[in-house]
């Protein structure tokens, strides 16, 4: 079975949670509409790192007993280490526009909205945006409206903001210093010409970019096994298109 | 109050209320909703606590929507809101973006009776850019520097509207871990709850109930509404009908396509539960 990509961005934002040069993730979040994080998140955890995964969309056993309410809160107090975020249009400088393309409020290309992107990204000590999608109308150079900036001027509160950008392509780091993502790694058959060509934004190539690591044999072995048995209630639809798995009785 | 049935209880909120309601994953009173539209509904202002989900896009599309207030609007895997987009579009409905927690904590302020309350974040993004009523003072507790921080002002609902799995002899209706709905229903003027059943007792007197339990202190009118959050799940009863959702993406595409779904789901079932 060859490795798919799924298994390949799960894999590497595993990588990503598990940076030692990042603040530590003893306590992670992951939203609904995320399988990918969320396998990543699980595969962290069933490799034996001790991590707690709040899945806010799990019917049964959702770790929260205050209502949606309870996350915000938590996050609030900096009891959230780690959070995922998308985008329909993520720019140069990490900005986030989950609202729409075109004037306020999205009367280009009206995307869901903002979600809790507005405050998570400030509270959260770390974001790994991840957004499947490679391309010059997602990867824009300014985003039309902001749901979150990736930066704030001093004096404005914030913990932290992106380590990463994920994408379909290749994995980007994000340096809050300058504002600017750098590349880091290339997905097979990418080159730095061919993610440049699909990219809106400009970013820095500081070497040469080696690839992005394949899942290893446990990796795979974990994702298609007991990752896939966790993510069966949550995920139905992710689990049966990747792994050709449908729930267990 | 007990009534007779969810078109009674659709017939307490007046055209031009401020309504508000959990999204798909908490416990939306989906038989409301289509109740609303049945009575032809006029200028609700949906407030979605957080986002809004199915119950609010079907509304909008019947034409019983001026406002929307909510961080987001989607049905989910299968995604964006077909009725709502094309609302946003057309002009027909005003659009009041806001982010997740700032809608609890507006809530939040009400529950408590404050005029507004603080929130961390926001600052720089175009949500605020677009919400006059949002203020940005100076942490007057700050010990260095300026600190900037979001004020967001107190918001009481004319109406919570959602589903729970049952109310009690006294009026008391559970719902378990939701307690957003709690939130809902403290904040608001009144709250209207449809439910699975009635059962006999009382559930703040029973240890294991009272925790997950609304008191009927905020409980204006309940009505029975058996399977009333489908397609949305009910905690550990009935599970979310994605089928459902999706044959509705599909179908509300066009306004066309809408209002056959809306003939054959909303008024045709009436019609048959009338003949019945």
């Amino acid at each position: 079975m060859s490795i798919a990509l799924e298994e390949r961005l799960a894999a590497t934002l595993a990588r990503l949670i598990l940076d030692p040069s990042a603040p530590p993730a003893r306590h992670i979040a992951v939203g609904a509409a995320s399988p990918i994080p969320a396998a990543a998140c699980w595969l962290v955890r069933l490799m034996g790192h001790p991590v707690r995964l709040s899945l806010l969309h799990k019917r049964s056993g959702n770790p929260f007993t205050e209502g949606t309410r309870e996350l915000f809160d938590l996050t609030g107090q900096g009891r959230i280490d780690l959070f995922f975020l998308g985008g329909g249009q993520i720019d140069g400088q990490a900005n986030l526009n989950l609202v729409g393309t075109g004037d306020w409020p999205g009367m280009g290309v009206r995307f869901p909205g903002s979600f809790g992107s507005a405050f998570m990204y400030f509270m959260t000590p770390r974001t790994i945006l991840f957004r499947e999608e490679h391309s010059p109308r997602v990867l824009v150079e300014k985003v039309d409206n902001i749901s979150a900036p990736g930066v704030s001027p001093p004096g404005v509160f914030r913990r932290g903001t992106a380590q990463a950008l994920v994408t379909g392509k290749c994995v980007f780091r994000f340096h809050p210093d300058r504002a600017r993502f750098s590349l880091e790694s290339l997905h097979p058959s990418e080159t730095v010409d061919s993610v440049r060509a699909a990219t809106g934004f400009d970013f820095d190539v500081e070497a040469d970019i080696p690839a992005t690591p394949d899942p290893t044999e446990a990796e795979l072995a974990l994702l298609r096994g007991r990752v896939c048995d966790e993510m069966a209630e949550t995920y139905p639809e992710f689990c049966k298109r990747v792994w050709g798995r449908t729930r267990a009785a | 109050m007990m009534l007779p049935s969810v078109d009674a209880l659709a017939a307490m909120v007046p055209d031009g209320a401020l309504v508000a309601m959990p999204p798909d994953n908490s416990l939306p009173s989906v038989a409301i909703a289509k109740a609303l539209i049945r009575k032809g509904a006029r200028n609700l202002r949906l407030l979605g606590v957080p986002v809004s989900g199915f119950a609010t896009d079907i509304l909008i599309g019947a034409g019983c929507v001026a406002e929307v207030e909510t961080s987001a609007v989607s049905l989910g895997e299968a995604g964006f809101a077909p009725r709502f987009s094309a609302a946003l579009k057309e002009g027909r409905i005003k659009v009041r973006d806001a982010t997740c927690p700032a809608i609890h904590t507006m809530l939040q302020a009400s529950e408590k009776g404050v005029p507004f309350m603080p929130l961390r974040g926001i600052i720089g993004s175009d949500i605020l850019a677009n919400r006059p009523d949002w203020k940005v003072v100076p942490n007057p507790f700050a010990e260095n520097g300026s600190d900037p921080i979001v004020l967001l002002p107190a918001k009481q609902p004319d109406f919570a509207l959602f589903h729970a799995a049952m109310a009690d002899s006294e009026g008391n209706v559970w719902l378990g871990r939701r307690r957003e709905c709690a939130t809902i229903a403290h904040a608001s003027k009144a709250a209207l709850v449809t439910v699975e059943r009635v059962v006999e007792g009382n559930f703040l007197e029973d240890e294991r109930l009272a925790s997950g339990a609304i008191s009927a202190t905020y409980v204006t009118a309940t009505a029975i509404a058996e399977r009333g959050a489908r397609p949305a799940a009910l905690l550990d009863e009935y599970g979310f009908d994605q089928a459902y959702v999706s044959d509705y993406a599909r179908a509300a595409k066009t306004e066309e396509g809408f209002r056959a779904w809306l003939d054959r789901e909303v008024f045709a079932g009436a019609q048959k539960v009338a003949a019945e």
